[in-house]
């Protein structure tokens, strides 16, 4: 679900159209927009306090076969979110979820990890060296 | 006898419609797109969202659009837009410390684990316009190097080692952390309130604060222990799963500010703390956030009050921005009514004034009329 919420949402799209599922599944609720109010600690690890808040959308639909599949993300992407219900509800079916694993999360997983990875080295770049200048004779 | 008067009607459509023809501008440069508001004034849609409280980009850059770039009227907008919705839960608390970072300083220790990490900063460029950003050269890739993968501990947990340095702040553990959204406040405020008035105030209106208390209105010889920036995963419990569900990441900025000791027959001498969070790439609100909150903990410490960055209730009640520019801009509505009223208050009280002298006195507004 982490790798979901937090995949772009065309890349869901094109992912999920390449993968080809034919189940249908029906909404049983949103997708819908809410708030989430985001906290903090005190000094990073103290006492919680609240941040402010976040756009949030939500979706809840069932597979004819009966498996209920729950998705909530960051933003207002409701077609996104739609199609990570249905994602987390082909995943709990024994007969779907080595092709979503395939064909939908590996692959987010893998773009996800190249992001991540490829803003670290960007930020490395930028560590400050120390050096310690000589001055004056021995 | 009081007459409503009514009016105004088609010059305020007119004047709407007006506004929409000079928010477009020059039919002829290409309009503004919100990626391109969201990609290219990235820190102006960061603000937008830390002071209209709300964590969305696409959402922001419209306000700032719709705004035509006047800031303070695009927070409005968000803040008026978040009341639309409804509130689906409170998020865990995020961790900072697993963060991943994109700019990470320390103005205490030049070596620390993880090292200084500039990331994309302004400081060091010299300040001067760059003619060439006029056009569209292109710009070159970043620069990579080999990540460190270690973690990077906060600053402030090396001097907590030592017992140099307090806590990072606790409340009572039964506490659920108060919401202003939700309650109105009340003076004196708990740390987590202030903290959530704090992230949401005016950078302006709390930059000056910060700086009030620099220039000795408060003593607080500050030091900035850490800064970083970079994104934190959401996360939240929701009752139909049995596991707290990821909602994806933000980015923030956080500020863990070392000021003067502490001490007391009982404990000995320790530095004392002052902290910063805000949505975004901000790192001079989460600096003059961090010095606030200091400054506004002088009752915890026993210190005197003596500056209006130590006056809680002044700090708090005015630095909301929105609150601000409603009552300030209300002034220009119309006041037909109560400048009547004040007229002839005024005639009246002169009129009294005049047949109270023997000769009456020949005033210059008088002779004017």
């Amino acid at each position: 679900m982490a790798v979901i919420a937090r995949a772009d949402g065309d890349a869901l799209r094109r992912l999920w159209a390449e993968a080809g599922f034919e189940e249908l599944a029906e909404l049983v609720r949103g997708p819908e927009t809410g708030l989430v109010m985001l906290r903090g600690r005190m000094g990073g690890g103290g006492a919680a306090f609240n941040l402010g808040e976040a756009t949030v959308t939500r979706a809840t639909v069932r597979l004819a076969t009966g498996e209920v599949g729950h998705a909530y993300a960051l933003g207002r992407d409701r077609d996104k979110v739609r199609i990570a219900a249905t994602v987390d509800a082909l995943w709990q079916r024994p007969q779907s979820r080595d092709r979503v694993e395939d064909r939908i999360v590996a692959p987010l997983r893998a773009a996800g990890a190249a992001a991540d990875d490829e803003r670290r080295r960007e930020t490395a770049a930028t560590k400050v060296d120390f050096f310690t200048m000589v001055r004056g004779e021995d | 006898m009081y007459v409503a008067v009514k009016g105004g009607e088609a010059a305020i459509d007119n004047a709407h419609r007006l506004l929409a023809d000079r928010r477009r501008g020059d039919r002829d440069v290409p309009a503004l797109g919100l990626d391109q508001i969201v990609e290219q004034l990235a820190l102006a849609v960061d603000r937008v969202m830390a002071e209209g409280s709300l964590y969305d980009r696409e959402l922001a850059a419209l306000a700032i659009r719709q705004a035509r770039g006047d800031m303070i009227e695009a927070i409005f907008l968000v803040r008026a837009y978040r009341t639309t919705l409804p509130r689906f839960g409170y998020a865990r608390p995020a961790d900072t410390g697993a963060m991943l970072i994109e700019r990470r300083v320390s103005a205490t220790y030049k070596d620390l684990p993880g090292g200084q990490l500039l990331g994309p900063t302004f400081d060091y460029t010299h300040r001067l316009l760059d003619p060439q950003l006029a056009g569209d050269a292109p710009v070159a890739a970043p620069a990579t190097r080999e990540a460190d993968t270690r973690a990077m501990p906060r600053v402030s947990e090396i001097l907590t080692r030592e017992g140099l340095i307090e806590g990072d702040g606790a409340l009572p553990d039964d506490r659920e952390p108060g919401d202003i959204t939700r309650e109105a406040p009340e003076f004196p405020m708990e740390r987590d309130l202030r903290l959530q008035s704090l992230a949401r105030g005016d950078e302006g209106f709390l930059l000056a604060l910060a700086y009030s208390t620099q220039r000795g209105y408060a003593r607080s010889h500050p030091f900035v222990g850490e800064i970083r920036i970079g994104e934190l995963d959401i996360e939240l419990d929701v009752p139909e799963l049995p596991f707290p569900v990821p909602l994806g990441r933000i980015r923030v900025t956080e500020c863990q500010m070392v000021n003067q000791f502490q001490g007391s027959a009982k404990a000995p001498p320790q530095f004392t703390r002052g902290y910063g969070l805000v949505f975004g790439q901000s790192e001079r609100k989460a600096m003059a956030m961090a010095l606030c909150d200091r400054a506004l903990r002088a009752g915890e410490f026993g210190e005197d009050v003596t500056a209006p960055a130590q006056d809680e209730e002044f700090v708090i009640a005015h630095a909301d921005n929105v609150q601000a520019t409603g009552f300030v801009e209300h002034l220009k509505l119309p006041h037909y009514v109560d400048f009547q009223a004040e007229l002839d208050l005024v005639r009246r009280m002169r009129a009294e004034a005049e047949a109270h002298t023997a000769t009456p006195v020949k005033v210059a507004g008088k002779a004017a009329e």
